[in-house]
């Protein structure tokens, strides 16, 4: 792997996608704020992590990119060695090419696959869709190739999918959205629906496919333990915003945000004696038609000062290449590393 | 009426089998599974998808469906004011009462399946009342409203009157909580209660959980797939593989000093916080399907140990390796063949 400084592959300047909430019969409608005025870099050739609770928009901020949310403010813009493209200004024949390139690996494997299609079909089927291939050799020729890299062998092309495991049919699901030869891939909650037995063979496969194709991978989780793991880079979304963003090992050797420092501290931890020691998060989050002025964060925050109440915080670098919104971050520091404490009564 | 001696264990499971007559024949969820709980204990079940938690959770109440067949030697017995009632031989459904939502409780994974659509929270919950305890509507509801207040619910005087779908998911956990406690049953058999929550959420349940374990005194069932949450709350673990269980232990000694391979494999494959650096390292291979269960040991299609001749020809029954500590495998010092 060369150790120049990776280009950018996908950049967000601004993104917002608003929903109106139904209609009322005086003023206007209440905007359901999913994601609000977010900007982010996600480099080329990078296992780019995406975290937050339920409802935080993580689902939504992906969708945009791939063009399946309507972006009601701001600009994506995505870059490869072929092209330079204003996701939101593609025509129907530029939002053809570009779907070749951005692709979708679903959540559910089990929803995601049609119970009457071969295998092969299956994966086939972007590919004649799209037609993107030229004979049915051809479309065999890939299919065989990436079944290949999936581990899949021609027996498992043969059969349907509900003769499959849950793993056998993650690979499947992965296979179908590698077919076209995308070159960034959104892979929303990929793993949550799997048993952790199998669960790392799925994230080690995404980290040899990504190696060996040249992949820029979104990967979107509510579990930072897996995040960790994989990601070489990771967002923080905290109801419709990125709170925090920065290289993973940095972020989790010392998180800059006080959310990002929660989230840690809710995993529950393999060691029986850390028991009620973690840092507990008071409350639910806020819902994103009603997003609290201020710093988003404010309403469970457990340093909140009166400032925050009014005054959003800047988005700034307070690391190399890690940023944070938050007015205290360099003062709160200390308090959010996770390394643990020695025990007093040990 | 004497109290139970204190060794007397809560709950008796021995033996259970549990078959489904299906289409393609015969399934096994559950083999040759024994346990007991204490008073007061808490037991975390542990296992991937499909190795028979619910199946079992669901026995203990009997509410397997119709298509089920317990093996006759299988039992289950809860221990109650001195009486054993033997679980599976209950024949009426005015029997069951007592095992279901009286003595003992049960919550879902799907806080929604526990609440019917139609009914506000408070009138399923004075329902439960009166049917398990002797007290008045009135007072029924003045305790709905004091238990929603216990689990953190604000305002539970006007919210006792919300349907399910009006609380948010961390909510209907809470109320499930609240209804499934307002009994004050001995055990409460909790089916992955917090799977389906944010950790932040799910750190906050667990805390009250605790907190009201410790209060009540009440055992607990603890099924979850989330060995970090085992770690978190249970006294001791059961950890199961295809039915069957394949280790037993004080927490500490399962998730220390792990003597199955299933178990070891387990704890891992489980990327660790406090070690991002670590390889994942997979179980190998796949879940075999339930039509297609294994010979001998139920692992041996994916055990790094398994001995050709042994393993997949004879089933290992539990062996001690340390007081309280118990496994089922052929590899360990001492198992004979
Ligand atoms: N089409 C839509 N119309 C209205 N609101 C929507 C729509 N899509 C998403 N939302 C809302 O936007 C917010 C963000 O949703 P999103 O699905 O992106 O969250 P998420 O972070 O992916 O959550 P999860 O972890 O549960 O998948 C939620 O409050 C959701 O209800
Ligand atoms: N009513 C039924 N008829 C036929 N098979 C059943 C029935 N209920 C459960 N099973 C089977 O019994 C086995 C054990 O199921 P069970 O629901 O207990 O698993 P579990 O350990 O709770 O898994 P999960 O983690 O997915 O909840 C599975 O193979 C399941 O398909
Ligand atoms: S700005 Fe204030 S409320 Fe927001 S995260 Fe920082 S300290 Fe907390
Ligand atoms: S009995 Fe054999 S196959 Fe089963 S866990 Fe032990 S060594 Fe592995
Ligand atoms: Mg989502
Ligand atoms: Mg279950």
């Amino acid at each position: 792997m060369s150790t120049a400084p990776h280009p950018i592959h996908v950049s967000l300047d601004g993104l917002s996608v608003h929903y109106a909430l139904g209609r009322t019969l005086f003023g206007t409608p209440p905007t359901v704020r999913a994601v609000d005025g977010v900007s982010l870099d996600i480099p080329r050739n990078s296992f780019f992590g995406l975290v937050g609770e339920s409802g935080s928009g993580k689902t939504t901020l992906g969708r945009a990119i791939l063009r399946a949310a309507p972006v009601s403010a701001g600009r994506i813009t995505y870059r490869d060695a072929e092209v330079e493209v204003d996701v939101g200004a593609l025509d129907k024949a530029g939002l053809r090419d570009y779907r070749t390139r951005a692709q979708l690996i679903f959540q559910d494997p089990y929803a995601a696959l049609s119970p009457r299609m071969t295998v092969r079909d299956i994966i086939a089927e972007p590919l004649e869709v799209m037609k993107i291939t030229k004979s049915r050799e051809e479309t065999d020729e890939r299919v065989r190739d990436i079944a290949a890299r999936c581990r899949l062998n021609l027996e498992h092309l043969r059969r349907f999918p509900h003769a499959f495991s849950g793993g056998q049919r993650q690979r499947i699901s992965i296979a179908r959205a590698l077919a076209a030869r995308p070159r960034f891939v959104v892979a929303d909650e990929s793993v949550a629906a799997l048993d952790v037995s199998i669960q790392a063979d799925i994230l080690n496969l995404l980290k040899t496919l990504r190696e060996e194709l040249g992949l820029t991978i979104l990967f979107i989780s509510h579990d930072l333990s897996v995040v960790a793991h994989v990601c070489d880079m990771v967002a923080v979304m905290y109801l419709g915003a990125i709170v925090e963003v920065g290289p993973s090992r940095r972020l989790f050797a010392q998180p800059r945000h006080p959310y990002t420092g929660a989230l840690f501290s809710a995993i529950p931890s393999l060691d029986p004696d850390d028991r009620g020691r973690a840092q507990r998060l008071e409350g639910e989050i806020p819902s994103p038609a009603n997003v609290p002025p201020g710093c988003r964060f404010h309403t469970r925050c457990p340093f909140v000062q009166d400032r925050c109440r009014s005054e959003v915080p800047a988005w700034r670098e307070v690391a190399p290449q890690q940023h944070v919104a938050c007015h205290f971050s360099e003062e709160l520091a200390p308090r959010l590393t996770r390394t643990r404490q020695p025990d007093p009564a040990a | 009426m004497a109290p139970p001696l204190p060794e007397t264990p809560l709950l008796s499971v021995q033996d259970l089998s549990i078959r489904f007559r299906t289409d393609e024949g015969l399934i096994t969820a559950v083999d040759n599974v024994s346990f007991d709980i204490a008073p007061g204990e808490v037991l975390g079940l542990v296992g991937e998808s499909g190795s028979g938690k619910s199946v079992t959770a669901k026995a203990l109440m009997r509410l397997n469906p119709g298509n089920t067949v317990y093996a006759p030697e299988s039992r289950i017995v809860l221990h109650d004011e001195g009486r054993a009632i033997d679980v599976l031989a209950l024949k009426r459904a005015r029997d069951m009462m007592v095992v279901r939502g009286g003595r003992v409780s049960m919550i879902f994974q799907e806080p929604m399946a526990s609440f019917a659509p139609a009914l506000t929270i408070g009138q399923q919950m004075v329902e439960q009342l009166l049917l398990h305890t002797d007290m008045t509507k009135r007072q029924a509801r003045t305790h709905a409203i004091d238990m929603l207040a216990r689990v953190g619910i604000s305002d539970p005087a006007a919210r006792i009157d919300q349907y399910a779908f009006e609380f948010s998911g961390g909510m209907r956990q809470r109320a499930m909580i609240a209804m499934a406690l307002s009994t004050r049953p001995r055990l409460l058999i909790a089916d992955e209660p917090t799977t389906a929550l944010d950790v932040t959420i799910q750190a906050q349940v667990l805390d009250l959980m605790r907190g009201l374990v410790a209060e009540y005194g009440m055992a607990i069932l603890f099924i979850t797939h989330d060995l970090g949450v085992i770690a978190q709350m249970a006294d001791r673990v059961a950890v199961m593989y295809l039915g069957r269980v394949a280790e037993t232990g004080a927490v500490r000694q399962v998730i220390r000093t792990p003597v199955h391979p299933y178990t070891a494999d387990l704890l891992n494959a489980l990327p660790n916080v406090n070690d991002p650096d670590a390889p994942l390292t997979p179980v190998a291979g796949d879940i075999p399907s339930p039509l297609d269960r294994p010979t001998g040991c139920v692992f041996h299609t994916r055990c790094p140990r398994m001995i050709p001749g042994t393993c997949d020809a004879a089933v290992p029954s539990a062996h001690v390796v340390a007081p309280g500590h118990m496994a089922a495998c052929f590899a360990l010092a001492g198992v004979p063949a």
